[in-house]
């Protein structure tokens, strides 16, 4: 039996398997020819028997040994080491980084032998194999796209337009109606309910004003909040204090005499007359341009920054914003004590809340 | 009835026989064993991507079998005692049951988590590489293209693995998400809408992330991936010009059995440094976060890396609402630029570069050498502007971290790196131009004149001159073939031979060859060294 090797990498006489004198590299090479590769360079890099490959096959073995006594460790700890969280520091806080440790380490010992015993230990060669796919057989293109034209023109579309109109209209609705449920299962309204511009804020349907209330709960007096300071503030319905009002909360400050005095005037500028009690004013916590809770307030420049994106909204001017990316105000909510002492929103927000989107104007 | 002798050793035989017989694998297997492929260090950077993945699928089932994607309202009573009886989602919950109450779930944790990050970083750094040696010339443009979807496809996968655990920190990634998504002109609250369900945050986003994020998106991750590797097996490795490699051949190794031992041991290196990282680094303490509350943020939030340069771009971008006054009145928010606006851009453009090259140079030739980034000085600049752009949004999206630590103005920061975006990716784009002309200049420079020895000669006139070292015996200058020229004297065997073995010689080193010196006249007096003036 022969191999033959028509590619242009051959050259050499064709190999007689059968020859007694054919070493097995012989047939490797032969085979490689068969596939366009010529191995033009074969060197082994230890010599059989030396020192150097004792020495490596004793590196190779420790990496293998260091993995398996790693990989025992690794479990040893899985089992017995105490890896129930407890407060404070305990020995439970190294369990992970232990569990890493053997584990990596086990690895690496794996990849590091590997490496070794292929980096080393094998012969280093160099082999050329040619690439063919520059050359073009012009002769198959031809065969392939006569064989699909006829297959064209077996269907005979061209001669039976019929068939090719009432298939489009016939299967573009199937298409569709894969869609459908995927489409019409999602898609849901975004104003359902006026929901993208009340909160939870809107007087109950009875016209009862909501009251502002603490994360915990409780509603807030004037005197709960002394001079600069700020709180955050929930309307006081079920899961008012939850994600399902993700838009409600606000933040609601106690402006010192002359901030408060200024703010007025701004409120006044734009018809917000009545926003505010007192030295309170209550503002959106949602920001306005992506919806982080704008929630750093700085009690001497009295402005309000947003940790996401850095915009900044000038609380006495209205919660202008000044700096950064967002271009809305933040929405005040008007709030007004009431007979029980407790701060009530007047009404909801009377601009839209959150982040901007195409149809809010 | 006579036994017939069992051999064992002819077992293995007469499988392979009798599987060949049936499926003719002969053949191609030997193809597959002989494959060449070219070796270089910088091919192995596309290879720590694929381990990666393979990681992420390893540990990302442990975590599916403990993870609940929900988000129905539980009350915390795990083993973490500050979040005990805290109201959160299921979600949260039992993200926190993997970190602290199953046994080894958070190394799993951080292996995941570290193994996606690193599965980005390899991807960035691989296409650099393909992009600055023009491996995505004719005919890998295909590839080239499913690299660059890759790359947004395990985007898509990190955020919504990022989004599950419903901690403070991710749903307030969330929450921008939903800004950016209802940013967008015309459709942007319906497709919010559809796909929180009603309004952020709804009930149903993490479930839908979950079937997304182990299912659809790994799905196309791996579909992409075998492409992707079928398409370089195929159309066969570039490789560097050098002796002996041409357009039309690959020089390098058979894949068996060296190549692919280096390759498996190369997987375990890359598999075993993310468990150490896993275990010496925390990634991610959602613990420390809490649970998501719409209220509740801090400063310094900052997503994941790959993640920052948009989170840059949204900080630089100037306050700028179009506002169109048609009906009601309708507005197009400053956030869909630089979040819908600008990764689209990036698609498109990393998507067509090859086709935009190919025409501007009209080159539509096959291309299976690689070129040097000096040789081609428009695509490098071109590639360092982009790399520019992108340090200057991914660094301001940590700007916050920078103003507070250095003590800079956070407003001058936003400044800085609005400007710095503007004018420093064209710098960027002039220094690398220069800076290749110049590597260029010095190749040609060598090689016509040789290396530089550090030799100072003193001529007859008084000039000082210095000994360069022709690459060649004739006359005439070597032609530049698009690879390494040697400009040390060590690199030409200058140097004797380094003395092998780290805390004693393993061997006796070589004679070092003794450069022949000239012979020293013996009739001449040695003289000390003078300025030359004669008295």
């Amino acid at each position: 039996m022969t191999t033959t090797h028509p590619g242009h990498a051959g050259g050499d006489q064709p190999v007689d398997l059968d020859d007694p004198d054919l070493s097995r590299f012989d047939i490797v090479r032969a085979g490689a020819r068969a596939d366009d590769i010529q191995i033009v360079h074969y060197e082994p890099q230890v010599v059989p028997g030396s020192k150097a490959e004792r020495r490596l096959s004793r590196t190779v073995a420790l990496f293998f040994l260091l993995t398996g006594v790693s990989a025992t460790a690794f479990l040893a700890i899985y089992i017995w080491w105490p890896w129930e969280y407890e407060l404070g520091y305990g020995g439970d806080k190294w369990y992970t980084p232990l569990l890493g440790v053997t584990l990596g380490i086990s690895l690496l010992g794996i990849g590091f032998g590997i490496l070794t015993w292929g980096k080393k230990l094998l012969p280093k060669e160099v082999s050329v194999q040619d690439r063919h796919e520059g050359e073009v057989n012009e002769r198959d293109r031809k065969i392939t796209a006569q064989t699909m034209l006829y297959m064209a023109d077996e269907l005979g579309v061209k001669r039976r337009p019929l068939l090719g109109v009432s298939l489009l209209a016939g299967l573009a609705p199937v298409g569709a109606v894969a869609a459908a449920p995927l489409v019409g299962g999602l898609i849901s309204q975004p104003h359902k309910n006026n929901q993208m511009f009340t909160t939870g804020f809107a007087p109950t349907e009875g016209g009862q004003k909501v009251r502002l209330v603490r994360e915990d709960g409780r509603p807030i007096r004037p005197a709960d909040i002394s001079t600069g300071g700020q709180i955050t503030v929930f309307p006081g319905i079920e899961h008012g204090v939850s994600n399902k009002y993700a838009d409600s909360p606000a933040l609601l400050i106690h402006l010192r005499d002359a901030d408060a005095q200024e703010a007025r005037e701004a409120n006044a500028r734009i018809g917000h007359d009545d926003f505010m009690w007192g030295n309170f004013a209550a503002y959106s916590k949602i920001c306005t341009h992506a919806g982080c809770p704008a929630s750093l307030y700085e009690q001497q420049t009295n402005r309000l920054l947003c940790p996401c994106h850095q915009s900044q909204f000038l609380i006495t001017d209205n919660a202008k914003p000044i700096f950064g990316p967002a271009s809305r105000r933040l929405p005040q909510l008007p709030i007004v004590v009431d007979d029980e002492g407790y701060f009530v929103a007047t009404s909801d927000y009377t601009e839209t809340v959150g982040p901007d989107f195409w149809e809010r104007p | 009835m006579k036994r017939r002798k069992f051999e064992m050793a002819a077992v293995p035989g007469n499988v392979a026989r009798g599987v060949d017989d049936r499926f003719q694998m002969a053949t191609p297997l030997r193809r597959l064993l002989n494959k060449v492929f070219p070796d270089h260090w910088s091919f192995l950077l596309g290879e720590i991507a694929l381990f990666s993945f393979i990681v992420l699928l390893l540990t990302g089932v442990f975590l599916t079998f403990f993870f609940e994607p929900a988000m129905t309202e539980v009350i915390y009573n795990g083993s973490y005692a500050p979040l005990r009886g805290t109201p959160m989602s299921a979600a949260y919950a039992s993200s926190l049951d993997i970190s602290f109450d199953v046994r080894g779930g958070l190394i799993m944790r951080q292996m995941h988590h570290w193994a996606a990050l690193l599965f980005m970083a390899a991807i960035v750094v691989h296409m650099l590489r393909v992009f600055f040696t023009g491996a995505f010339r004719k005919p890998r443009e295909a590839n080239w293209i499913i690299g660059s979807l890759l790359f947004w496809v395990g985007f898509l996968a990190g955020f919504t693995g990022y989004s599950l655990p419903d901690d403070g920190l991710s749903g307030t990634g969330l929450r921008i998400a939903s800004g950016i998504m209802l940013s967008i002109p015309v459709i942007g609250s319906w497709l919010t809408s559809s796909i929180f369900d009603g309004e952020f945050p709804g009930t149903i986003i993490v479930s839908r992330f979950y079937i997304a994020h182990v299912l659809l998106i790994p799905g196309l991750l791996l579909a992409l991936i075998g492409a992707h590797l079928g398409l370089v097996f195929k159309q066969k490795h570039t490789q560097w010009p050098g002796p002996g490699r041409t357009n039309d051949n690959v020089v390098g190794e058979r894949m068996f059995p060296r190549y692919a031992l280096k390759q498996g041991g190369f997987f375990m290196v890359v598999f075993g440094v993310i468990a150490l990282m896993a275990g010496l680094f925390q990634i991610n303490p959602i613990w420390l976060f809490g649970p998501y509350e719409a209220w509740v943020v801090s400063a310094a939030s900052q997503p994941d890396w790959y993640v920052m340069f948009l989170d840059g771009s949204t900080r630089l971008m100037p306050a700028w609402e179009i506002y169109i006054p048609i009906g009601d009145g309708y507005v197009i928010p400053p956030l869909f630029w630089p979040t819908v606006v600008l990764p689209g851009v990036l698609v498109g453009m990393s998507v067509l570069y090859p086709f935009i090259e190919a025409r501007r140079l009209k080159d539509y030739r096959h291309h299976n050498l690689l070129q040097r980034p000096r040789d081609v000085p428009a695509r490098s600049g071109l590639g360092a502007m982009a790399v520019t752009f992108y340090l200057v949004l991914a660094l301001s999206g940590a700007n916050d971290v920078i103003a507070d630590k250095f003590n800079i103005s956070l407003n001058a920061m936003t400044w800085g790196g609005r400007i710095g975006l503007l004018l420093l990716p064209p710098l960027a784009y002039f220094v690398t131009y220069r800076i290749c002309l110049g590597l260029q200049q010095h190749d040609r420079e060598v090689l016509a004149h040789g290396v530089e020895t550090g030799i100072i000669r003193r001529l007859p006139d008084g000039r000082f001159v210095e000994v360069h070292q022709p690459l060649h015996r004739e006359d005439g200058e070597l032609e530049y073939v698009g690879w390494v020229v040697p400009k040390k004297m060590n690199r030409l065997g200058a140097l004797g031979p380094a003395i092998r073995g780290f805390f004693y010689p393993i061997e006796k080193p070589a004679e070092a060859p003794v450069s022949p010196a000239p012979p020293v006249d013996s009739d001449t007096e040695r003289s000390e060294i003078t300025s030359g003036e004669r008295r």
